[in-house]
């Protein structure tokens, strides 16, 4: 129905730059998470930051003079097609994945990786149990665990906003809940605070002004929120709208442009974490560039952090040579440092990116600033 | 006391939102006995025109009330022409079908015209432009119930009290009542049965495309997947009063979102949900037929 | 062949569908930089493309009204006109008997003419087989329309995955264990619905669909929540260890031959004196009672066994895919099924078989199209029942014809 010029334009770069050096033989990378249905945006951005490494790799010659190839697969998000994806991309003989997008798809899919051998980056998937657990040594992310988030968050609520009483407010999926669970525990913990309310919101009901009404009831001095900003953004405005003044403190799921522009004038004030700021980060610009210069739009979510994927993987691949032996890619990821948009990282033994951590950032003037 | 007022008054715009949604449904099943799984994408597609059109307008720099007046004209034009044409492309050559056919038409049409905007437009979340300004007198009780709230409320008041007329009064409202009761009768007297089924879809989508304009207003922010969830719920409302019945659809609206702000406030919003259709299941049990539904009396 | 009054309608249905399309496929609008972008290039798609499309529309009806006129005498094989070709085989064993043999035996080989991965979407397709034969004796043969049949295929699939987990019982003792707890949860629904009809029903089923989703989604302790369960173990073979590719095939033959019982059972079933009843209730539920039938007890046993399947099908599920959370069984899922039934042909085994491969298999192969994927498969599910409303193979009414005999004849 629409065709993106620079898309056509992208495709025919790279299968020009593949047509040129006339080898049969490539580096087969994977790609997979949501490219439809109600979570695509999510996964949308990976692939087209997945398009936009290899065609540079590529137009520059390829890895160790062989082309990337890329093979994009749809999961949906959901943990049943996840497993098929990941079937698939093994029959088709690839050995490096970048994805998944979702935690739970993440999970599903990983036992069939690991048993043949495939290297699996996500950009997104951010559950703990998925480095922690050990159960999974083929899995690398280049976002930080939910509760290295929720530990920021709450040393920020209690100890430099110093409030007492938080409402603690989740989304109900994995993500979001996981990190109010971890925040609760935190506030805990810490016997500084209290949780005043801790319930879950459902995505993508009509309203949420009674919810709100609750947090006014049960007089909360600041708000934290785990999930996306679609909801975030409701809650918020409807909160502002109710003339509630009181801190709302959430995390990098709404720590994205789309949030400010939704939100608007009712954005202002908030504060969310995210990955420590890489605007300064020369590569982050160069990212973000290349995404406006083919697509003519903004990046989506996990549009650096994916970016910041395919450059270490396709590092880890050049300076182990192939991507035949698992151990010499694991060894690779782990030794060699690369420089993306998201820092300087290498991984560690479970497969947490190092280099990659969260920093408090509020809503100033319409923009994300780094709250030091 | 403050409490419940502000749990109530949330209530009723909840419930605003899915009376004008569940009259489609009701309207549709009242008169071809089809459950029309497309209806919460008609509101949906309502609410992305008029973010469109409106977003379009804003920057030609029209002034606001030219906005909301051009903007909810092209919602109410378009999702109309939408419900026309779906009933026309996926309904009309089932009408003599077996009795799930046109249902499984209608879960394929909602799946397409979800993908279809997605694929036209985009899969993020959009800003929609704040139609409803917030009124100055309204500044003393702010912190219980929002301009936007109060537009909600009274929009739909009014909508229902116009439906009611119309269906009362006019040639073609006791056409559709006629159709709505026996069909084959209605044609033997001369009306023209397709015609009236059309209008119950243009009248059924232009509510939901109220529904959808003042609903993204309200919360600021709209993408293709907002008709689903919505048109669930509307559809358990419609059920609720008593599918068919016109009355019914919007006491079960505002049962359903009273039940679910009052669950929210005094329970826990986690099984918001669970109550609702826990109370829809209580309710039929009880009452068959729904609240304000007349019972099937089957003739041997 | 076509006329100038059809070309003009033709270009007056295109012509709507321009303004139909206008503001979502023309107007994109950037509402942060303050931008349009005005794609009349897609208005011009639409409109060749509707105009196209409308007029092939008009010559295919053009064509078949022709080819009716022209009824050919078919009386070859003993097949008579009017019976549906499908049928004919379905009854004369002359015929059913070689075909069933060949695709059992093409279902046998299929591992090994492809690879895993294909064989890994058979296994899914065959799992929907299952649901939808087990959905097809509550909506087909009984004709209780149930939008919440998820809920039973999640009460199988977390029955393994939390048995499993606190008392480390293995699939072989949970198999049956989630058929079981299954049907219980079929007759604890069937119990306050009994009273209600049609789409009523459809409503109470969908709810109760909703209700178990939340709870499994709300209430962690239980379930874990949202996060889900993983690391499922998948079936054991006399307690051998396989790897990923003998896994998939032992789960396909599996599979294969839970499709086998079911067909079996559910086409015993159907003969039954309580299929039978089923049918009755179906088709007139008053009548049925005053046949001496008894409703609840007919109902119930419609609710619980096809319940059951569902909870096989469910455990084989968290089996097969080893993670499993609350979203894999939303409304949509309930919905697929159901459309299995339907655009198969209710009531019909064989339609319910083609329609689960058909709608389960198309979006994998659809994969190709990517992101218009599910477009076409919405476009394929109201096309499918715009021109073939009763299914791909219309389940026919049982009847019996009088024959006077030879001897009757002569006397």
């Amino acid at each position: 129905m629409k065709l993106r010029v620079g898309k056509t334009l992208l495709a025919a770069a790279v299968g020009l730059a593949m047509a040129l050096p006339a080898v049969a033989d490539t580096i087969k990378l994977g790609v997979a998470g949501p490219h439809s249905g109600d979570l695509a945006s999510y996964g949308i951005p990976t692939k087209k930051a997945a398009e936009i490494v290899v065609a540079k790799i590529n137009a520059a010659g390829g890895i160790n003079g062989k082309q990337v190839e890329l093979v994009v697969e749809d999961d949906v998000c959901k943990p049943e097609v996840a497993t098929n994806t990941a079937t698939k991309l093994v029959s088709a003989g690839v050995k490096v994945v970048l994805g998944h997008i979702c935690s739970g798809a993440t999970k599903a899919a990983l036992p069939i990786y690991n048993n043949a051998g495939v290297v699996v980056m996500s950009p997104s998937a951010t559950n703990p149990a998925l480095t922690q657990s050990g159960e999974y040594p083929n899995f690398f992310r280049t976002i930080a665990a939910d509760d290295a988030q929720a530990r920021t968050e709450v040393d920020f609520a209690l100890n430099v906003l110093g409030v007492k009483k938080i409402a603690v407010i989740h989304d109900k999926g994995d993500y979001g809940k996981g990190l109010a669970e971890f925040a609760q525990t935190f506030i805990k913990e810490s016997g500084k605070g209290e949780v005043v309310l801790f319930e879950g919101v459902t995505p993508g009901a009509v309203d949420y002004s009674a919810i709100v009404q609750k947090i006014k009831r049960n007089r909360a001095d600041a708000v934290i929120f785990g999930g996306y900003h679609p909801e975030a953004s409701k809650i918020v405005t409807q909160m502002r709208k109710k003339r509630m003044k009181i801190p709302f403190i959430s995390d990098d799921g709404v720590k994205d442009d789309t949030f400010i522009k939704v939100a608007g004038k009712y954005a202002e004030g908030v504060y969310a974490t995210g990955p420590k700021d890489n605007s300064a980060n020369p590569l982050s610009k160069e990212a973000i560039e290349a995404h406006k210069a083919t697509y003519k739009e903004d990046h989506g979510a996990f549009y650096e952090n994916a970016y910041s994927a395919a450059l270490a993987l396709t590092n880890a691949i050049k300076v182990a040579g192939s991507t035949d032996d698992f151990d010499a890619l694991k060894k690779a990821l782990q030794t060699s440092d690369v420089n993306t948009p998201v820092g300087k990282i290498h991984f560690d033994k479970i497969g947490d990116a190092v280099g990659v951590g969260f920093a408090m950032y509020q809503v100033q003037n319409g923009k994300y600033v780094e709250v030091k | 006391m403050e409490y419940f007022i502000e749990l109530f008054l949330s209530g009723l715009t909840r419930g605003s939102i899915y009376a004008l949604i569940a009259l489609g449904y009701t309207m549709v099943y009242g008169i071809i006995g089809l459950i029309n799984f497309a209806h919460g994408e008609i509101y949906m597609i309502g609410a992305f025109t008029a973010f469109i059109i409106s977003t379009v307008l804003s920057i030609y720099g029209f002034p606001l009330l030219g906005i909301i007046v051009l903007a909810g004209l092209a919602a109410a034009v378009w999702a109309s022409a939408y419900g026309y044409t779906i009933e026309k492309l996926a309904y009309r050559p089932l009408r003599h079908a077996p009795r799930l056919s046109p249902l499984i038409s209608a879960i394929g049409m909602s799946i397409f015209l979800q993908n279809y905007v997605l694929l036209a437009q985009t899969s993020d979340f959009l800003p929609f432009p704040e139609l409803i300004p917030e009124f100055d007198f309204m500044e003393p009780v702010a912190h219980i119930i929002g301009s936007s709230d109060l537009v909600i409320i009274l929009t739909t008041a009014a909508a229902m009290v116009i439906l009611t007329l119309v269906i009362k009064f006019t040639r073609i409202g006791k056409a559709m009542r006629a159709t709505s009761q026996d069909r084959m009768m209605a044609m033997l007297t001369g009306i023209n049965v397709d015609r009236v089924i059309s209008t119950t879809f243009i009248i059924g989508s232009t509510l939901a495309a109220v529904g959808g304009l003042l609903i993204a207003s309200h919360i600021g922010q709209i993408n293709f997947f907002i008709g689903f969830i919505a048109g669930i719920k509307a559809f358990t409302a419609a059920v609720l009063g008593g599918i068919g019945s016109i009355p019914g659809a919007v006491l079960g609206g505002f049962v359903l979102g009273l039940t679910e702000s009052f669950a929210t406030g005094y329970v826990s919003s986690d099984y918001e949900d669970v109550f609702a259709f826990s109370l829809l299941v209580l309710i039929l049990i009880f009452k068959p037929s729904g609240i304000l539904g007349r019972a099937e009396i089957q003739k041997v | 062949m076509i006329s100038m009054e059809e070309l003009k309608r033709s270009f007056k249905a295109s012509v709507w569908f321009m303004f139909l399309t206008f503001p979502i496929l023309v107007i994109k609008v950037n509402p942060i930089e303050k931008t349009v972008i005005w794609r009349w290039e897609n208005m011009a798609f639409v409109g060749i493309g509707v105009f196209m499309l409308s007029i092939l529309i008009r010559a295919f009806y053009i064509h078949r009204e022709r080819l009716r006129s022209l009824t050919i005498s078919k009386k070859r094989f003993g097949y008579i006109g009017d019976e549906p070709l499908v049928q004919f085989i379905l009854r004369e064993p002359k015929y059913l008997y070689p075909l069933a043999a060949a695709t059992l035996l093409f279902a046998l080989l299929f591992p090994s003419l492809f690879d895993t991965y294909q064989t890994n979407v058979m296994t899914t397709a065959l799992m929907y087989v299952v649901l939808g034969l087990g959905l097809n004796i509550v909506v087909g043969v009984a004709g209780l329309l149930d939008l919440g049949y998820v809920a039973f295929y999640a009460v199988g699939a977390y029955s393994y995955a939390l048995l499993n987990l606190h008392f480390d019982l293995g699939f072989w003792a949970i198999l049956p264990m989630g058929a079981l707890l299954a049907a219980m949860f079929g007759i604890v629904l069937g119990f306050p619905v009994l009273r209600l009809r049609g789409d009523y029903l459809a409503i109470v089923t969908l709810g109760f669909g909703e209700i178990i989703r939340l709870v499994l989604e709300n209430w962690s302790e239980f379930s874990q929540g949202p996060s889900g369960i993983s690391n499922i173990p998948r079936p054991g073979f006399f307690g051998m260890e396989m790897d990923l590719n003998s896994a998939i095939v032992y789960m396909y033959y599996l599979v294969v031959g839970l499709v086998i019982i079911t067909i079996f059972v559910v086409n015993r079933l159907q003969d039954s004196r309580l299929g039978r009843a089923w049918i009755a209730l179906r088709e007139d539920e008053i009548a049925c009672q005053a046949m001496g039938i008894d409703k609840t007890k007919t109902k119930l046993t419609a609710f619980a066994l096809g319940a059951t399947w569902a909870g096989i099908v469910g455990v084989i599920f968290a089996a097969k895919t080893t993670f499993i959370n609350p979203a894999s069984f939303t409304f949509l899922e309930s919905a697929i099924i159901l459309s299995i039934v339907v655009l198969g042909g209710m009531g019909s085994i064989l339609g319910v078989i083609i329609g689960a491969l058909i709608l389960i298999l198309l979006p994998e192969y659809l994969r190709a199209l990517s992101e218009y994927r599910m477009l076409a498969f919405g476009a394929i599910l109201v096309l499918m029942m715009v021109f073939r409303p009763q299914g791909i193979i219309a389940n026919v009414r049982r009847s019996y014809q009088f024959k006077k005999s030879a001897k009757e004849g002569d006397a």
